[in-house]
């Protein structure tokens, strides 16, 4: 259906994007390479195999510690960062918003902002209202990051089915809350669970600002940053950065796949 | 809204008009109310933060205690030692060069998906984005463990036998930051360029090609131009957080890589001077906001000429 001449190209373009998606991945590789290898040192040769380093990793209890940390903090920010973005992504897709641009605009700013200079920001703050710095600190810097996200995922997903079927139901009588418990919520869950998985994913993976916001307790970035000034520590940072790894690509396709489920024109629902 | 419903007159369209706007005023009520956590959390946390920032770099500091009033002595600070200055410009030179490399590294790739791929575009989609989605500490790091005195490329080569003394000029410098945020910021560039490809109308590519256009022209011509959006947008999404960056020129970057985050974190870890951190941040900030600006401008300007 496309001219003809066309045939060289495709080749060349499809050689360099398959040669581009190797250079993303190659980098990132390295870490689950070495963290088989057998060598406190990070270099080729490769000595052998062992599973020591996940052992050792696996003793760690301050690394267990800033996982559970992590943990904690990304399960709440995802919560409270989805229902702000659904609150906020239903408010434009159904209703009339006063000064819509520049509201959307003013949600969206934390995706522009320097991280550095929302984690100062903040750090000032919360030391001028003299809030030591916790768990929750970083929270809340989190969900002021996660919200822009979750709200674009459930613009999408609001926009992407019939509105004719909530004002069907509010014509049937129900009312708003029940129209959204009963028919919005059903139809927006794909979306809500890919809204949860990408603010977890993104919290737990955050560095700067809990560089800032972090007291006593910290989270796995802040432990893993730690880390990496100990050349011996290294190896067992890497089986952590490879369980990671794998923990979230698992976590961003979950996401993807739910995001997607529903969607299609052919409007097959739940 | 409501004035092209009042326009119609009559009694029962007034009736109509007077429901309508009281529907109007009740999706206004609606939609603040579900709007309010959000902004009452984004005006606590996000404006108010700023708000602060920028008083505190009109503040002093000595010692621990910090001393309110208004003083310009930090904003002097930054122009008269040389160091911030030279800092925040080789920043944004840095994350200029992020910025090209990713855009130009992207679009093919982009282009491919969008123009050349016809079934599973959303597997693609997948796989070049998931790179983005693993730790950024890691990704970062990988780089420090790859161009390392001992790392993966020396002592690649010195077991190949290409050289024997490892390549020093590999880590702890502008290249390395640049390469380094370049791979890592990569994703982020590819989703708003192959948005932007995919959405041009596929029949002015058959246009261009009946009016016998070569296929480099039409690209030029048509496709280039429509996708322009996309890569504008793709540049600012990677030249804004870039230039903040901590986490790269520490760990690969060495002291001839330092970037203006670090600075400001000095000044609020070890160097203590917190409204000196604030009014470079908030100089940084401006800047920021001021190149993005006039290029916004110039595109715009480029864009209305050649129409």
């Amino acid at each position: 259906m496309k001219p003809s001449g066309r045939k060289m190209p495709f080749s060349a373009l499809g050689a360099y994007t398959v040669l581009y998606l190797a250079l993303l991945y190659l980098p990132v590789l390295f870490l689950p390479l070495f963290s088989f290898n057998d060598s406190i040192y990070i270099a080729f040769p490769l000595q052998g195999f062992t599973l020591s380093w996940y052992e050792e990793m696996a003793q760690n209890t301050a690394m267990l510690n800033a996982l559970k940390n992590s943990i904690k903090v990304g399960v709440v920010v995802a919560i409270v960062s989805t229902i702000l973005g659904t609150m906020s992504a239903k408010a434009f897709t159904r209703y009339r918003v006063p000064y819509e641009t520049p509201l959307k605009a003013f949600i969206a700013v934390p995706l522009v902002i320097p991280l550095i200079i929302l984690g100062i920001s903040l750090l000032v703050v919360f030391s001028g209202a003299n809030m030591s710095l916790s768990l929750f600190t970083i929270g809340v810097g989190h969900v002021v990051i996660c919200v822009p996200f979750s709200m674009l995922v459930m613009i999408s997903r609001l926009e992407g089915f019939d509105k004719g079927l909530e004002e069907a139901a509010q014509d049937l009588g129900e009312t708003p809350w029940m129209t959204f418990w009963r028919v919005t919520f059903p139809l927006a869950m794909p979306g809500i669970i890919a809204s949860l998985l990408l603010c977890f994913t993104i919290s737990f993976d955050e560095f700067l600002l809990a560089f800032f916001l972090s007291g006593d307790e910290s989270t796995l970035p802040i432990y893993i940053w730690s880390q990496l000034r100990f050349p011996t520590k290294l190896p067992s940072v890497l089986a952590l950065g490879s369980c990671i790894l794998i923990l979230s690509v698992l976590m961003v396709v979950l996401a993807e796949w739910s995001r997607r489920i529903g969607v299609s024109p052919t409007g097959k629902g739940p | 809204m409501t004035d092209e419903t009042a326009s119609t007159g009559g009694a029962a369209a007034g009736d109509e008009t007077g429901r309508r706007g009281l529907r109007i005023a009740q999706d206004t009520k609606r939609s603040l109310t579900l709007l309010s956590p959000t902004l009452i959390l984004l005006i606590l946390a996000l404006a108010f933060p700023i708000l602060v920032l920028i008083v505190l770099s009109f503040w002093t500091q000595t010692g621990m205690s910090l001393t309110p009033g208004f003083t310009t002595e930090n904003y002097e600070a930054f122009f008269q030692k040389r160091i911030y200055y030279m800092l925040l410009l080789r920043s944004i030179e840095n994350s200029a060069m992020v910025a090209a490399l990713t855009v130009i590294l992207a679009y093919p790739a982009a282009y491919f998906v969008a123009f050349r791929i016809k079934r599973r575009k959303v597997l693609w989609l997948i796989l070049i984005t998931l790179p983005f989605w693993t730790s950024y500490l890691l990704r970062i790091f990988a780089w420090k463990v790859i161009l390392g005195y001992n790392g993966v490329i020396n002592s690649g080569l010195i077991q190949v036998g290409l050289i024997d003394e490892p390549l020093t000029f590999l880590l702890n410098n502008r290249q390395a930051v640049v390469v380094t945020l370049a791979h890592a910021w990569a994703a982020f560039a590819i989703l708003p360029i192959y948005v932007s490809l995919e959405k041009i109308d596929r029949s002015l590519l058959e246009a261009a090609a009946d009016l016998g256009e070569n296929p480099l022209w039409s690209f030029l011509r048509v496709t280039l131009p429509l996708s322009l959006p996309g890569v504008i947008a793709a540049a600012l999404l990677v030249f804004i957080p870039t230039v903040g960056d901590y986490v790269a020129p520490k760990l690969v970057g060495g002291n001839n890589g330092l970037m203006i985050g670090n600075i400001v974190q000095t000044q609020f870890g070890r160097g203590n001077n917190w409204p000196l951190g604030a009014a470079i941040s908030i100089i940084s900030m401006l800047v920021i906001t001021g190149i993005v600006c006039s290029f916004l401008l110039l595109v715009h300007q480029a864009k209305r000429r050649l129409a």
